[in-house]
C-alpha cells in the first residue's frame, strides 16, 4: 500500500488505544462466513514507474496515429486554452467537494455562481442552475420538470432530427412511467412547424426540439415555441454551445427551457465523459429545477458571500419528493467552462463560432464539387452537415480512417433507416481547430477513396 | 492576506475592450455555394461576456482557490464521502492520448488500449463485489441506483412479476428514495430499528409480492456493519425480491467482504470515494454498477467484450438491455483514475487500505468518546456518527456549532445532521490516508472546541472570510446570477 504513514511503533499506539491486539478484531462485526478468506484476485500492485510506463504503451499513440478529427454528433474536438488545465489542475479545487460549508468552499461557491451568470449571459436564459451530469440527461430532466410545471405526464413530443442518443436516454427514463414519447417527422432535414402543429394537443407536456439539429441543420425554434405556448405545453431547446456566438440566443426563441453539452467550452473529450449538462430556465420555474444552485447572499457581519440555495428541492431534503435524484453537479466541469470563457470572452466565442462555420461551409463546398458527393439536406447548417456519397458510409469512413482522417458518425451506427440512402450518409464536423489543408486533405481523400 | 480585487466577481473586473487572443483568424475562403444562414436566425448584438485579459483571470482564479478547504490542503472528515488522498500520478496518466483525446463515435480499432483498460476495470469491479454482470456507463452514484432500479424492473417485468415497491430504512442516503421515486416505483421507509441496524420483524410485515428491492447500504450510515445482512437477504429472496447495496462505504470492506457474499444482488460504486476519483468540488463522479449474473443481460448498453481468438476489444449491448441513461460510453476519464488506484494497490494493497480506513477511525473514536458520546457503540467500521445532543442541552452549543468552530482549527468539518436516525449527529470518517499525529490534532481540537465558551463556538468561524451566510433569506428571494448595476 504506497499512501501509508503510520510506523509499526504508532500503529501499535492505535491498536493499544483501542484495547485490541490486531486490525482483524474490529472485522469481527462481519459474520466469518461472509469475510473473504483469500486475498482479491487482481494484478499485483504497480509502482508509479511501471505504470506510467505501462500506460505510456497502452494509452499513448501506439499503433494508431492521431487521427484528424471531423467527428461531430455532439461533442467535438475544440481547442482549450492553457489557461483552463493550469486552473483546473490547483488541488485546492479539483480536491475538494459539495461546497456544504460555505465558510469553507467560498472559491468553489463565488465560481459557480460566475459559472450560472456565464451561462445566462450564453442564453439569454434568466437562470442557469450549477450543472447537469451531460446533455443527454439535461434534455430528460427538462421533460420531468416540465411535468412538474403543468401536471401533464401522458405525452412528450420530441423532434425527429434530436441526437439518436438523446432519444435513446428519453425511453429509458420514461418508457417505464408510461409517458408516450411522439416523434415529429422531418422535411428535409427540418421540422415543419404543421406537423407540430398536427401531433400537439392538450394531453402534450413539451416538445423537445434540437437547434442546430442532429444534421447540423437549423429549425424554426420560434415557430414551434409558439405552437407549444397555444397548446399549453413547455418548449424545450437542446442548442450547441458553441452557437450564441454567431446565431441568436435560446432565449432570443422564447423557449422555456434551454439545455445543452457543454463539453464544446472547455473540457476534453475523453471518450464522451465526463461531460457537462447545461440547464438553464425562465426565472419563474426556479423551485421545480433539478440540480445545485448557488446564491448570493450575506454573512452575519453583512458581508456578500455564497452558498448553496434552494436546497429544499434536493434529494438530500426532500428525498423522494425531490426534484432529481441528482446529488452533485460536474463541479470542475462546470469550473473548466468558467474559466474557459472568462478567458475568450465575447469576442472570443464569437470567433469561435464563425470560424467552426466558415470551414464547415469551405468543407461542405470542397467535398460537394466531387462527383457524386451531395448534401443530403440541402438546408443552412452551424458546423455540421451530412453528406452523401455512392458508396456505403462504413466503407468510406473506414477508407478514410485509412488515411488518418476520421469523419462520422454516420447514420448506420443509429439504425437511423427512415432516411432515403441512410446506409451511405454520414455527419462532418468542423471546429476551429481544422485548418484549411486539413479540410483540402479530406476532399482529395474522399475523391481518392470514391 | 486576501486579495479583495482579485475576488471581485468577473463581471465587475470586465472592461469592454480587454482580451485576450485565443484564435487565428480564418484560413478559409468565403464560399457563396453553400446556403447561407437567415437573418432570422443570426444574432443582432455582441454577447454580454466579460471581458478580462489572462492575466487577471489567473490571478482570479488563484485567489478564489485560497479560499477553498481541501483534500490537498486540509484534514477532510466528511463522513460517507471517504476524502481520502487524491494522487498526483492519476492525473497525469489521465493525460494520455487515447484517455484525453478520443472521440465517442472513434472506429473502436483506433482505441483499442483504451477499451482493453475498461475491459479490465470491469473485471476487478466484479472481483471486488462478487457480482459478475458489471456496467461503467452510470455518471455518478445516484444514476447507478436508478440505473440498477430500472435493470430489476426490466427483469421482474421479463418475468411478467408486477413489484411495485422499494423499501429503505430511515438511515438511508437521499439519494436511494429519488432514484426510487424516478424509476417509478413506490418508496417504503422502514422506521428503523434498535442499535442502528435493520429491523427485522418491521422488514418482515412490509414483504410480500409487491416487494421489488431492499436498498441498503452496508456497512450502514451510522459505520456499522449490518449483523443481519444474509437473514435480510434471505428474506427479500424469500419473497422473490432482491437486494441492493449502496455502495457508497465500500472503503470500509475492500478485500475483507463482498456485497455478492453477503447476499446482495446489485449495487453501486463511488468511483470518486472509495477509488479515489477525486471529488472536483462536487463532480465529475462516475457510478458503475455490478449485478448478479441473472439480471446482467439486461444492464444498459454499452458493455466493453473481448474476443480471444481476435484479440479485439469492441462495445456490445446486452441481450435485454434497458438501453442507455445517458450519452455516450460514460465517465471514462474517472473511471481511469479508478482504474490506476486499483493497479496501484492490488489486492492487498486494498485491503490494507480498507484495514487502515477501519483503524484510524477506530483510534479516532477512542479518542472522543470521552467527551463526545457516540450513540452507537465503541466500535465501527471505516466512520462513525456521534452526537452533540448532551452539549447542546447544557450549553446550547449545536453540532452545526462545533462544525464552524473546526473550521478555525483548520480541520473540515465532518458530514453533519446525517444520518437523520441521530440528533445533532457528527459523522466522521478519517479514511486510510491521515496520520496518526493528523488523527491526535483533530481530536485535541474537538477536545478544546467542547470546553471552550459557548459564545465563542456559537461565533465561530472567526478565521474565515465569512461566516454564517444566511440561507433563509437567500432561499425567499433567490439571487442566482449578476446582473449588471443599473445606471
Amino acid at each position: 500500500m504506497p499512501y501509508l504513514f503510520d510506523t509499526p511503533e504508532q500503529r501499535r499506539h492505535m491498536l493499544d488505544a483501542i484495547r485490541i491486539q490486531h486490525v482483524d478484531e474490529l472485522f469481527a462485526q462481519i459474520p466469518p462466513e461472509m469475510q473473504l478468506k483469500r486475498e482479491l484476485n487482481l494484478p499485483p500492485a504497480a509502482s508509479e514507474l511501471a505504470l506510467q510506463q505501462e500506460m505510456e504503451q497502452r494509452l499513448g499513440q501506439g499503433g494508431t496515429l492521431l487521427k484528424t478529427c471531423f467527428l461531430g454528433g455532439g461533442v467535438y474536438d475544440h481547442f482549450i486554452p492553457a489557461v483552463v488545465d493550469e486552473i483546473t489542475s490547483r488541488g485546492e479545487f479539483y480536491t475538494a467537494y459539495t461546497p456544504y460549508q460555505a465558510e469553507a468552499s467560498q472559491g468553489t461557491l463565488q465560481a459557480f455562481y460566475e459559472y450560472q451568470t456565464l451561462i445566462s449571459q450564453l442564453t439569454g436564459m434568466d437562470v442557469s442552475n450549477a450543472s447537469l451530469y451531460e446533455g443527454g440527461t439535461a434534455v430528460s430532466e427538462a421533460v420531468f420538470m416540465a411535468m412538474r410545471i403543468n401536471g401533464r405526464h401522458q405525452k412528450v413530443i420530441f423532434a425527429g432530427t434530436l441526437h439518436p442518443e438523446y432519444r435513446q436516454v428519453l425511453q429509458t427514463y420514461f418508457a417505464r412511467l408510461g409517458t408516450r414519447l411522439v416523434e415529429l417527422p422531418h422535411t428535409n432535414g427540418v421540422i415543419d412547424p404543421k406537423t407540430c402543429r398536427a401531433a400537439i394537443d392538450a394531453e402534450t407536456t413539451a416538445i423537445v426540439i434540437q437547434h442546430p439539429n442532429f444534421f447540423g441543420c437549423l429549425e424554426d425554434v420560434a415557430a414551434l415555441t409558439a405552437i407549444a405556448h397555444e397548446a399549453g405545453a413547455l418548449s424545450i431547446l437542446a442548442f450547441d454551445a458553441v452557437s450564441p456566438g454567431l446565431l441568436k440566443k435560446p432565449a432570443d426563441y422564447g423557449v422555456d427551457i434551454a439545455v445543452a453539452e457543454g463539453q464544446p467550452l472547455g473540457t476534453p473529450l475523453q471518450y464522451g465523459g465526463p461531460l457537462l449538462g447545461i440547464f438553464t430556465c425562465r426565472n419563474e420555474y426556479i423551485r421545480k429545477m433539478p440540480g445545485r444552485l448557488i446564491g448570493k447572499t450575506t454573512d452575519r457581519k453583512g458581508r456578500d458571500c455564497f452558498a448553496l440555495n434552494l436546497q429544499a428541492r434536493e434529494q438530500h431534503i426532500r428525498r423522494d419528493k425531490a426534484t432529481s435524484n441528482i446529488c452533485t453537479n460536474q463541479g470542475l466541469l462546470a469550473l473548466r467552462t468558467t474559466v474557459f470563457l472568462a478567458t475568450v470572452g465575447s469576442r472570443g466565442l464569437k470567433q469561435m463560432a464563425t470560424l467552426c462555420h466558415q470551414k464547415a461551409r469551405y468543407a461542405a463546398d470542397l467535398l460537394t464539387r466531387i462527383a457524386g458527393v451531395s448534401l443530403k439536406f440541402r438546408q443552412p447548417f452551424f458546423r455540421e452537415f451530412l453528406l452523401q456519397t455512392p458508396r456505403p458510409a462504413a466503407e468510406v469512413l473506414g477508407a478514410l480512417a485509412d488515411e488518418g482522417i476520421n469523419v462520422g458518425p454516420d447514420l448506420a451506427r443509429f439504425q437511423m433507416t427512415n432516411i432515403d440512402g441512410w446506409q451511405n450518409c454520414f455527419l462532418v464536423a468542423l471546429t476551429e481547430k481544422r485548418t484549411r489543408a486539413e479540410i483540402e486533405n479530406l476532399a482529395k481523400a474522399l475523391k481518392e477513396v470514391l | 492576506m486576501r486579495n479583495q480585487t482579485a475576488t471581485q466577481l468577473l463581471f465587475e473586473m470586465s472592461k469592454a475592450g480587454r482580451g485576450t487572443i485565443v484564435f487565428p483568424k480564418s484560413d478559409v475562403p468565403a464560399v457563396t455555394s453553400i446556403p447561407g444562414i437567415d437573418n432570422v436566425h443570426l444574432a443582432t448584438e455582441p454577447l454580454p461576456l466579460p471581458e478580462i485579459a489572462e492575466p487577471d483571470v489567473v490571478r482570479h482564479f488563484v485567489n478564489l482557490s485560497t479560499l477553498n478547504m481541501s483534500v490537498d490542503s486540509h484534514f477532510y472528515p466528511l463522513g460517507s464521502c471517504t476524502m481520502k488522498y487524491n494522487p498526483k500520478r492519476h492525473e497525469r496518466l489521465a493525460r494520455l492520448p487515447q484517455a484525453a483525446t478520443s472521440h465517442p463515435y472513434q472506429p473502436e480499432d483506433q482505441i483499442q488500449g483504451l477499451l482493453s483498460i475498461l475491459f479490465e476495470m470491469q473485471g476487478m469491479l466484479a472481483e471486488i463485489s462478487g457480482l459478475p454482470g458489471i456496467s461503467l456507463h452510470p455518471a455518478a452514484g445516484a444514476q447507478g441506483e436508478f440505473t440498477a432500479l430500472l435493470t430489476a424492473a426490466a427483469y421482474f417485468k421479463d418475468r411478467s412479476e408486477k413489484r411495485t415497491r422499494v423499501l429503505f430504512p430511515t438511515s438511508a442516503h437521499g439519494t436511494n428514495p429519488a432514484s426510487a421515486a424516478l424509476a417509478g416505483f413506490e418508496c417504503v421507509q422502514l422506521a428503523g430499528g434498535r442499535n442502528g441496524f435493520v429491523d427485522l420483524d418491521e422488514l418482515k410485515t412490509q414483504l410480500d409480492d409487491r416487494t421489488a428491492v431492499f436498498m441498503v447500504t452496508n456497512p450502514n450510515t451510522l459505520g456499522l456493519f449490518e449483523r443481519d445482512i444474509a437473514k435480510v437477504a434471505e428474506m427479500l429472496h424469500g419473497v422473490g425480491g432482491l437486494v441492493y447495496i449502496d455502495g457508497a462505504n465500500m472503503n470500509a470492506i475492500l478485500g475483507k467482504t463482498r456485497p455478492g457474499d453477503f447476499g446482495g444482488d446489485m449495487m453501486h460504486y463511488n468511483v470518486h470515494k472509495t477509488f479515489t476519483g477525486p471529488h472536483g468540488a462536487g463532480g465529475p463522479g462516475a457510478g458503475p454498477i455490478a449485478v448478479r449474473d441473472f439480471l446482467a443481460p439486461f444492464l444498459p448498453a454499452p458493455v466493453v467484450t473481448y474476443d480471444a481468438a481476435k484479440n479485439e476489444y469492441s462495445l456490445s449491448t446486452p441481450a435485454k438491455s434497458i438501453g442507455q441513461v445517458r450519452t455516450f460510453f460514460g465517465n471514462v476519464g474517472i473511471l481511469l483514475r479508478g482504474y490506476f488506484y486499483i493497479r496501484t494497490l492490488g489486492g492487498k494493497g486494498l485491503r490494507e487500505a480498507s484495514e487502515n480506513a477501519v483503524l484510524n477511525a477506530n483510534y479516532l473514536l477512542s479518542q472522543v468518546k470521552d467527551f463526545l458520546e457516540v450513540p452507537h457503540g465503541d466500535r465501527c467500521m471505516h466512520e462513525f456518527v456521534a452526537s452533540a445532543r448532551k452539549i447542546k442541552e447544557q450549553s446550547g452549543v449545536t453540532t452545526m456549532d462545533i462544525a464552524k468552530r473546526l473550521l478555525d482549527y483548520g480541520f473540515h468539518a465532518p458530514t453533519v445532521y446525517f444520518p437523520l436516525v441521530v440528533e445533532e449527529a457528527m459523522m466522521i470518517e478519517p479514511t486510510e490516508t491521515e496520520s496518526l499525529q493528523t488523527l491526535d490534532a483533530f481530536a485535541t481540537a474537538l477536545r478544546t472546541i467542547c470546553s471552550e465558551p459557548a459564545d465563542l463556538v456559537k461565533g465561530a468561524p472567526h478565521s474565515t472570510a465569512i461566516c454564517r451566510p444566511d440561507e433563509v433569506n437567500a432561499a425567499r428571494k433567490p439571487v442566482l446570477c449578476w446582473s449588471a448595476p443599473e445606471c
